[in-house]
């Protein structure tokens, strides 16, 4: 699960009945929590995954204090290889910074495919590779898996899942519930690398940018982050999907807090100002793939934000703003402008597919 | 971003914002409308509302293609898309504006009609140049800057022999918009609002010029400063407006000059007059039937339009009765005062075409001005 809990909004039920799932189900907005809310919440409900993170950490029965952290991610990105990575690689980052985002050290994946009868051999080998290569470079194997034909025409080239797990030290507790008023929100680098690098790379839009996806694997940042900031580093979490945006405000809604960031202080990269531009979109509904937001107590905000920038991935870590008290939860900007604005989760088709 | 960034500049805004304050008559109270959704998304975009004093009031207009198709064309195109032999292909803001009975294009996607999002007219001709067998519909919006691209359109496919492409015409004139609304008090067909001066269209004025807005200024005694789509450029357009007020002064002017000139594109006005001709009247939601303020191909390109090909037959339909996009749409409410908005009513599960496209009125003060609501509202509480 990928999603937080909703939005607490007055809204009607989805139409289990005689409706269908549609593409806005996916996107990673509202529709898509709603989704999750009201079919598998329902259906599956439990401490742990009612907690609403990306990840869930449960404790190991039979170790005293053991505790560990598991979490899932599919792929169905297309194109599949693209400036800055391919499937493969994005398989690999994805999960492995769910489980780091929680806090842990990941320790192993978990792989399964399912592959279109017709997809080339030598495509499937790149990915493999690929995915081979990035399990090694973060030193998280890929120890177990599952491969899965179907008909032509029943799948799209190739889906990848991939599951992780990793171990909690003691003592670290992150949770998407924990950011308080007064807390400052930390963001790890520029954001829309990985959306426009997909969007770029997609032959009818026909534009070209110089941008590459920023999918790699956040582990290491985010050990430094738990090391330098011990209790006072609250949550963690990967803006994907829905951007910045829609990380923020699912921050806000668990938390029952509100978050105001400022326009200016968001790092974002010409060229992917350009681009979101041309094609109407946020910057801020746009996905990354190796980027991170954390909460931070004010106290720790400096020395959480020096160990981002000592980290290669963490560079131009900035503070973007903080927790604010709101029953409303909503999620504002001070815009560069000086005036105020919402920011909200995505609505509407963003491009289908892209991660 | 060059060529952008120049007019998003906060020290220059805050400059503006500084004079239309001190050049403000407090014992006035200033309302302009911004007819086009462009502009009102720049304002909640960018909290422009934050730098203008209380007694400047912006109304938003009716300038957003998607949410003055009234729901009977929508419901037509759902109709057309679930044709098997039929692909439609569409502009996203359209898939999730509410036909009848919450239908709409996403869902009848979801439901397997072949609909497909593009980006341009353009798209739309590949995808019928790369599926003979396909019937594709192009679904042809808006104001008169999205209509010379429908018309090339219509050209290409007859130069390129194509005879599997139509378009399904749905272009509305600017000027008939901004007349009926400055008529509502003399036909009484529209609640009457009271208007000091119009943020005129920008991409719509470097297609048509400014001159079709001196008949407004002869008229009706209105003030029209065409503006450019930008922040700066709402706020400097703002401040030319609030000086015709003070000065007694009734003009066009023409704050966009750098893409805007007095006789507007000719070539692209050729070739829309080439290809359409007006049609004798057509609905808008809010706004009614208004007459010639609408266009259809013209008999030399019959072959093209997908209303001939498929005998396709208009369907009547009426909105929500709740829904209040038709007042909404002409500036006699504003989205919070509609008791949908926020609670059954989102841009997730709009249930009228305001809350669909960024445009959309009720769709920006949702996405960026919404949590003003409650110190507006308590600012009301306190007043009574």
């Amino acid at each position: 699960m990928s999603e937080t809990r909703e939005p607490r909004l007055r809204r009607r039920r989805m139409d289990v009945k005689s409706g269908r799932v549609d593409l806005s189900h996916g996107a990673g907005g509202r529709a898509s929590a709603q989704l999750i809310d009201e079919i598998f919440r329902d259906a599956f409900s439990n401490a742990w995954l009612d907690q609403g993170n990306d990840q869930a950490a449960f404790d190991v029965p039979l170790v005293p204090g053991g505790r560990m952290v598991m979490a899932t991610d599919a792929h169905v990105i297309t194109p599949l290889f693209f400036p800055g990575g391919d499937i493969g690689s994005l398989a690999v980052h994805g999960t492995i910074n769910d489980v780091a985002v929680g806090g842990a050290v990941p320790l192993h994946l978990a792989v399964s495919f399912i592959v279109e009868e017709g997809f080339p051999l030598a495509d499937l080998k790149r990915i493999a590779d690929s995915m081979g290569r990035a399990s090694r470079e973060a030193g998280v194997p890929i120890v177990t898996g599952d491969t899965k034909v179907v008909e032509r025409g029943k799948a799209d080239g190739v889906f990848i899942t991939t599951t992780g797990i990793g171990v909690l030290a003691p003592g670290v507790e992150l949770s998407g519930d924990r950011a308080r008023p007064g807390d400052v929100v930390l963001l790890s680098g520029s954001i829309g690398d990985h959306g426009v690098a997909i969007m770029a790379s997609r032959e009818n839009l026909g534009f070209e940018t110089a941008i590459v996806s920023d999918s790699a694997a956040l582990h290491r940042l985010t050990a430094a982050m738990v090391a330098a900031g011990g209790t006072g580093l609250k949550l963690m979490r990967d803006p994907t999907r829905g951007g910045l945006a829609a990380t923020l405000n699912e921050i806000a809604t668990q938390s029952r807090v509100g978050i105001r960031i400022a326009e200016e202080a968001l790092p974002i990269k010409a060229q992917v100002v350009a681009a979101c531009e041309l094609l109407g979109l946020d910057p801020l509904n746009v996905a990354n793939e190796g980027k991170l937001v954390a909460v931070v107590e004010a106290g720790a905000a400096e020395a959480v934000l020096a160990a981002m920038r000592a980290d290669p991935l963490g560079r131009e870590a900035v503070a973007i703003g903080e927790v604010i008290e709101d029953d409303r939860s909503f999620v504002q900007m001070t815009t560069s402008f000086g005036g105020g604005r919402i920011v909200d989760w995505l609505t509407g088709e963003q491009l289908p597919r892209i991660c | 971003m060059k060529h952008v960034d120049e007019y998003r500049d906060g020290k220059l805004a805050r400059a503006i914002a500084a004079t239309i304050a001190a050049e403000a008559d407090p014992t006035r109270d200033y309302a302009f409308m911004e007819f086009c959704g462009g502009h009102t998304h720049a304002i909640s975009r960018y909290g422009l509302e934050d730098l203008l004093p209380a007694n400047v009031r912006m109304i938003h207009g009716p300038g957003c293609p998607v949410c003055v198709l009234p729901i009977g064309r929508v419901d037509e195109a759902i109709e057309l898309a679930k044709n098997p032999d039929v692909t439609l292909a569409t502009y996203a803001d359209l898939m999730r504006v509410p036909g009848s009975r919450g239908a709409s294009l996403i869902k009848a996607k979801a439901a397997g009609a072949d609909i497909r999002m593009v980006y341009s007219t353009l798209d739309a001709i590949r995808i019928a140049e790369e599926r003979p067998d396909r019937q594709v519909v192009f679904f042809a919006i808006g104001f008169e800057t999205t209509t010379p691209p429908s018309a090339m359109a219509v050209k290409l496919a007859e130069a390129r022999g194509l005879t599997n492409f139509s378009i399904f015409c749905n272009h509305v004139l600017t000027p008939s918009a901004i007349r009926a609304i400055l008529e509502a008090p003399k036909t009484g067909g529209l609640p009457p609002v009271r208007i000091q001066g119009f943020l005129g269209p920008s991409h719509v004025s470097a297609i048509i010029g400014t001159k079709p807005y001196d008949t407004f200024v002869a008229e009706f005694a209105q003030r029209i400063v065409v503006s450019g789509f930008e922040p700066l450029d709402v706020m400097q357009s703002i401040l030319m407006l609030l000086r015709q007020v003070n000065e007694g002064r009734t003009a066009v002017e023409n704050q966009y000059i750098r893409a805007v000139t007095p006789e507007g594109n000719r070539a692209a006005q050729a070739l829309v007059d080439e290809v359409f001709e007006l049609r004798d009247s057509f609905e808008w939601r809010g706004l009614g039937a208004i007459p010639h303020s609408a266009l259809r191909l013209r008999e030399r390109y019959a072959t093209f339009d997908a209303e001939r090909r498929f005998a396709m037959t208009p369907i009547v339909a009426s909105d929500n009765p709740a829904c209040e996009c038709g007042t909404i749409l002409i500036g006699a409410k504003q989205p919070a005062d509609c008791r949908l908005f926020g609670t059954v009513c989102t841009p997730e599960t709009p249930m009228g075409s305001c809350m669909v496209s960024s445009e959309g009125a009720c769709a920006a003060h949702w996405t960026y001005g919404r949590f003003r609501d409650r110190a507006r509202a308590s600012a009301g509480r306190a007043a009574s």
